[in-house]
């Protein structure tokens, strides 16, 4: 369970996030939707403590993320991250660059590792590729090696930051149905996106920032079908 | 047309020369190149500001030709510190000190050269600042930094020339001497360039090498 309890975070004066409180539950799939400078990818960058946080606090499992005493490398294994530029190793083989981790992180034997490896890249369509240097993938299969990537960490949760949003609209598909699997199959995700199609129907409850603040939070059919906050109702209807 | 009073034991002589420019450039290639990977990755990691000191000392050495730093150096670890150390050793020194000052902006220019991007995703995958210093920041700036750190080992082999010196007889001082003995500059000269190519043509054709192997990825 990841609980977010009145998270505050400035960047200099801007103040980014305003007091955000949210819990996602074990399975749950939760969406945030939401304008640029919303506050929404920081949001995500803070729960796995990438970003430090000005005050509130997240606990993942009960560890509190930003404590001192917490061991971030560690709690990191639990939370899968992909994000909008694709963060393929560029010196690696898309095998070489799913098996890294593992075996540097989890010390898991390099045999193990491959096995573990050539399983997430199946799984995401990525069977035939494991030579393959990523500069001759395109942007979606990048973005795919990257989700492989982070599964095969064998997370709890994955976080998603707009990992559509730098790809060429005929590639957003094959991303979109990979993390349409991943919903399926029960993983718990939170994602930040700007898919108002995808997060209708993979979510549990969709997220609405606006301004550092969550404007409104509510099941996808309710949110969508009568948003109540007069910035989600302008939101939905620039995007429609 | 090749009538030379040049002997195969001057040749010897020459080798012997280009045996010393080696070891020098070796020594002081290697040593400076630690030394460059620590100064630049120090630099890089406090920022502009702690490193300063460090940053005014190594432009002290980048800055001040090498001919002037042998003989400063000489005179201040011979006669004012009464340190009886070779020529050898202070040419080492002096020549280290100056490739590990322009290593250090090979090294810290290669770092940044890897996109903060590439190692977010390294660290949020639970990776440590040591192995994605190691298994990423590595491998990919030494792809950045590989040409400027070849034409540095080149240039540090030619500028080992000056260590004659502080009395150390390496190629050009060997072929000078036998210049003034046998008064024949062209064809001494022409034979000491074929040294430096002989030298110098692997460590380059090393380095497009290993570019052209990198340049798969």
């Amino acid at each position: 369970m990841i609980e977010i309890e009145n998270v505050r975070k400035s960047f200099g004066s801007l103040e980014v996030l305003k007091g955000i409180d949210l819990t996602v539950q074990k399975g749950e799939v939760v969406t945030i939707i939401g304008g640029s400078g919303s506050g929404k990818s920081t949001l995500l960058t803070c729960i796995n403590g990438l970003e430090p946080i000005d005050s509130g606090r997240i606990t993942v499992d009960g560890t509190e993320v930003h404590a001192k005493s917490t061991d971030l490398n560690k709690l990191r294994r639990k939370i899968g991250i992909v994000f909008q530029q694709f963060n393929a190793f560029p010196h690696l083989t898309v095998l070489e660059n799913v098996m890294l981790a593992q075996v540097k992180v989890l010390k898991r034997p390099k045999a193990e590792a491959e096995a573990e490896a050539v399983k997430q890249l199946n799984h995401v369509g990525l069977g035939d590729k494991l030579k393959v240097y990523p500069s001759r993938l395109s942007g979606g299969q990048q973005q795919r090696m990257a989700i492989a990537r982070a599964l095969a960490m064998s997370p709890d949760y994955m976080l998603f930051d707009e990992v559509t949003s730098a790809l060429d609209p005929q590639l957003v598909g094959e991303v979109l149905d990979t993390l349409r699997m991943l919903a399926r199959e029960g993983m718990t995700m939170i994602c930040v996106t700007h898919e108002m199609k995808f997060a209708r129907e993979v979510s549990d409850r969709v997220a609405f920032f606006h301004k550092g603040v969550m404007a409104e939070i509510a099941p996808p059919d309710q949110l969508f079908g009568a948003p109540r906050d007069p910035e989600l109702q302008k939101f939905l209807s620039a995007t429609h | 047309m090749f009538d030379t009073a040049l002997t195969a034991a001057d040749f010897a002589f020459l080798a012997r020369g280009a045996g010393m420019t080696i070891v020098v450039t070796l020594i002081s290639v290697i040593a400076g190149t630690i030394l460059g990977i620590v100064f630049g990755v120090f630099r890089y990691q406090v920022g502009p500001i702690w490193a300063a000191p460090l940053t005014f000392v190594l432009d002290v050495f980048r800055s001040i030709p090498l001919l002037i730093q042998l003989v400063l150096a000489n005179a201040f670890l011979g006669t004012i510190l009464r340190l009886n150390m070779s020529g050898f050793t202070v040419a080492c020194i002096i020549l280290s000190l100056y490739t590990a000052a322009f290593c250090a902006e090979i090294v810290r220019g290669g770092i940044e050269a890897v996109p903060m991007t590439t190692r977010r995703a390294a660290r949020s995958l639970g990776m440590t600042w040591g192995q994605d210093m190691r298994s990423i920041v590595l491998p990919l700036a030494t792809r950045v930094a590989l040409p400027s750190w070849i034409g540095l080992a080149l240039g540090v082999m030619k500028d080992s020339a000056l260590v004659y010196i502080v009395q150390v007889t390496e190629l050009l001082k060997s072929t000078q001497i036998l210049i003034t003995r046998l008064q024949e500059p062209l064809l001494l000269l022409m034979i000491c360039g074929a040294f430096y190519f002989v030298i110098s043509f692997p460590l380059a054709r090393f380095g497009g090498y290993l570019e052209k192997r990198w340049s798969n990825d």
